[in-house]
């Protein structure tokens, strides 16, 4: 199945290229884009953004693999990462984990069957000071207790 | 310094706003240098204040911006690391979500003085909420003529870009950063020859973090000899942003000048340990500085204090651990931390982070032996210095440390063949203030 990015974020590429002196240098910012646009980086959106970056398949596929924000595979609606580096450990970071298990009934990696949640268990994301911290898509929630965990989830459509 | 630099506007969200930075003297120090300094005599006024890198190395800025040599006919890049990932540092955050226009004016500054008319800002994929601030911080100075051609009609033209990470910690260190910004992977690159003078696309590029570029304001508008009297000697000049965060009662971010006493900012600052509970460590600077014993901790927090004792400065990211820690539980979750961002390019990184962490699993689930606790600070000490970039040291300086400082603990461990501390893993409720 052949895959192109809508009107809107083809002008965002556009604009995208005009960052940077060498086309290679889109790469992260285009796979961003990809993400948005597809929900994934699947083997036919690499060749795709091989294509508008003037690049062999093999270079895209190798940054993918490398980072951690761009999954290879169809996630859940909210992808739930809850980090689990020391100080978010210190202050209950597996008791956050084992809650949402238990809530939402899968295991760390895994999706809800209906397609809603995808739970994964990360490393730091900076906001030591107010952990245990979670993120959902782009938003932070810090300073976590049972209560706050089952109030976000729940509100969650 | 007795006002507040970072953090004065703490609590008011119309502190990121261009409006509010302007009511409040922004971009003036930007004006003043355009209007009195040459490049050149940017780069002597930073210097002169003694401001020395905030991510962790602490290298002295000016003397860093002065490797650029001005006769390569290439561009010049600025680059502002915003890749904040040292477990126990959020202190850029900060920054770049409440005082975006601080971080640009340091920016304009910056680039300024290193003759560079494009800079980026690598901010860490996670950081969706602090790219978009610093996009909507971008747009509001492009509009209001401080970015774009000829400057406030200074004939100096400048444009700065944000830039995602994609999810990796390595790409925070700065040869990693600059491949990953090339649209590779973050591998780190072989020094020399140093990103001043082969840098992002083969051109002179200077790399300064979030806080490091957010001082240069400060700096301008009142002066290097001004700045380096802040903070317990020349060496150890200017303000600095504290981070505690772990087992206190009020974990955040603190603002003081140079040389805060660790034991003041833990009890007095940071409310003391969790719930009354005993002090058993202390993580200075970030997760990879050496650990500290409670009777280690009365020091001053500057670089030349800290590596006086064996440890670190860092960037300020102090994790405390109470007696319900178990310091073989906290290297596991280190090294699995290490072990998962190492990029892989060099053997012993690759393969002693892995070591590391099945020896770690073995000792804290009661299959080590005492031989274990030794094989640990053998496999660090392998890694020590024969890596291309600082990430070996950064995991094995804790697992030296850790087995050091708490020996008793880890033989414990072997012997007892189970974990022998009462563990407290619930959820803590703290009066944050980050």
């Amino acid at each position: 199945m052949a895959v192109e990015f809508s009107e809107a974020a083809k002008q965002e590429f556009a604009e995208i290229l005009n960052h940077y002196p060498t086309k290679e240098a889109a790469m992260l910012p285009t796979l961003h884009l990809a993400k948005r646009e597809f929900g994934q980086i699947s083997p036919e959106v690499m060749t795709y953004i091989s294509q508008l970056l003037d690049l062999h398949v093999t270079r895209v596929a190798n940054v993918v693999s490398f980072y951690t924000l761009f999954p290879r595979e169809p996630e859940g609606k909210y992808v739930i990462q809850v980090c689990s580096t020391l100080s978010c450990q210190l202050m209950g970071a597996e008791t956050v984990v084992d809650h949402i298990k238990k809530k939402l009934a899968i295991d760390v990696g895994e999706t809800t069957p209906d397609k809603k949640f995808t739970l994964k268990k990360v490393e730091c994301l900076g906001s030591c000071g107010t952990a245990p911290v979670m993120q959902i898509n782009d938003d932070y929630y810090e300073q976590l207790t049972v209560e706050k965990i089952d109030k976000i989830l729940d509100s969650l459509e | 310094m007795s006002e507040l630099y970072f953090l004065k506007n703490r609590g008011n969200p119309e502190s990121k706003t261009i409006d509010f930075y302007l009511a409040h003297g922004g971009y003036e120090a930007l004006k003043k240098t355009l209007k009195s300094f040459e490049p050149n005599d940017v780069i002597e006024e930073v210097k002169k204040s003694g401001l020395r890198g905030r991510g962790g190395a602490g290298f002295p800025t000016g003397l860093k911006w002065s490797f650029v040599p001005q006769d390569n006919p290439n561009p010049k890049y600025l680059v502002c690391n915003a890749d904040e990932s040292e477990p126990g540092t959020f202190k850029d955050r900060y920054i770049i979500e409440h005082e975006p226009h601080m971080l640009i004016e340091g920016m304009i500054i910056s680039s300024y003085a290193i003759r560079s008319h494009l800079a980026y800002i690598y901010i860490r994929g996670e950081f969706v909420q602090g790219a978009r601030i610093l996009e909507e911080a971008l747009a509001e100075a492009r509009e209001k003529g401080f970015l774009g051609k000829n400057i406030l009609g200074s004939g100096y033209d400048l444009d700065i870009y944000v830039h995602r990470g994609g999810g990796a910690y390595i790409c925070g260190e700065e040869t990693g950063l600059l491949e990953s910004l090339e649209g590779k992977r973050g591998w780190p690159r072989l020094k020399p020859p140093f990103p001043a003078v082969v840098g992002l696309f083969k051109s002179p590029t200077i790399i300064n973090n979030v806080e490091t570029l957010a001082n240069v304001p400060l700096i301008m508008e009142r002066g290097g000899d001004w700045y380096s009297q802040l903070g317990p000697n020349p060496k150890n000049a200017g303000i600095k942003l504290y981070c505690v965060s772990g087992h206190v009662n009020r974990p955040g971010l603190f603002e003081f000048e140079m040389g805060m006493n660790l034991k003041e900012l833990i009890y007095e600052h940071a409310g003391g340990i969790y719930k009354g509970h005993q002090l058993k460590g202390v993580i200075p600077g970030g997760s990879s500085t050496p650990v500290l014993r409670p009777d280690e901790i009365d020091v001053s927090m500057d670089y030349d204090s800290l590596a006086a004792i064996g440890t670190m400065f860092g960037s300020a990211g102090t994790i405390v651990m109470d007696e319900t820690t178990c310091m073989v539980d906290a290297l596991y979750n280190l090294e699995r931390f290490y072990a998962h961002e190492s990029c892989g390019q060099c053997t012993p990184c690759r393969e002693g982070t892995m070591w590391m962490v099945k020896l770690l699993r073995r000792l804290e689930h009661g299959e080590g032996t005492v031989e274990d606790v030794d094989l640990l600070a053998d496999i660090a000490g392998n890694i020590m210095g024969r890596t291309i970039c600082p990430l070996g040291d950064a995991a094995a300086m804790p697992a030296k440390s850790f087995v050091q400082k708490f020996r008793d603990e880890f033989i414990e461990h072997a012997k007892q063949h189970k974990c022998p501390v009462k563990k407290d893993k619930s959820i803590k409720v703290t009066d944050a203030n980050a």
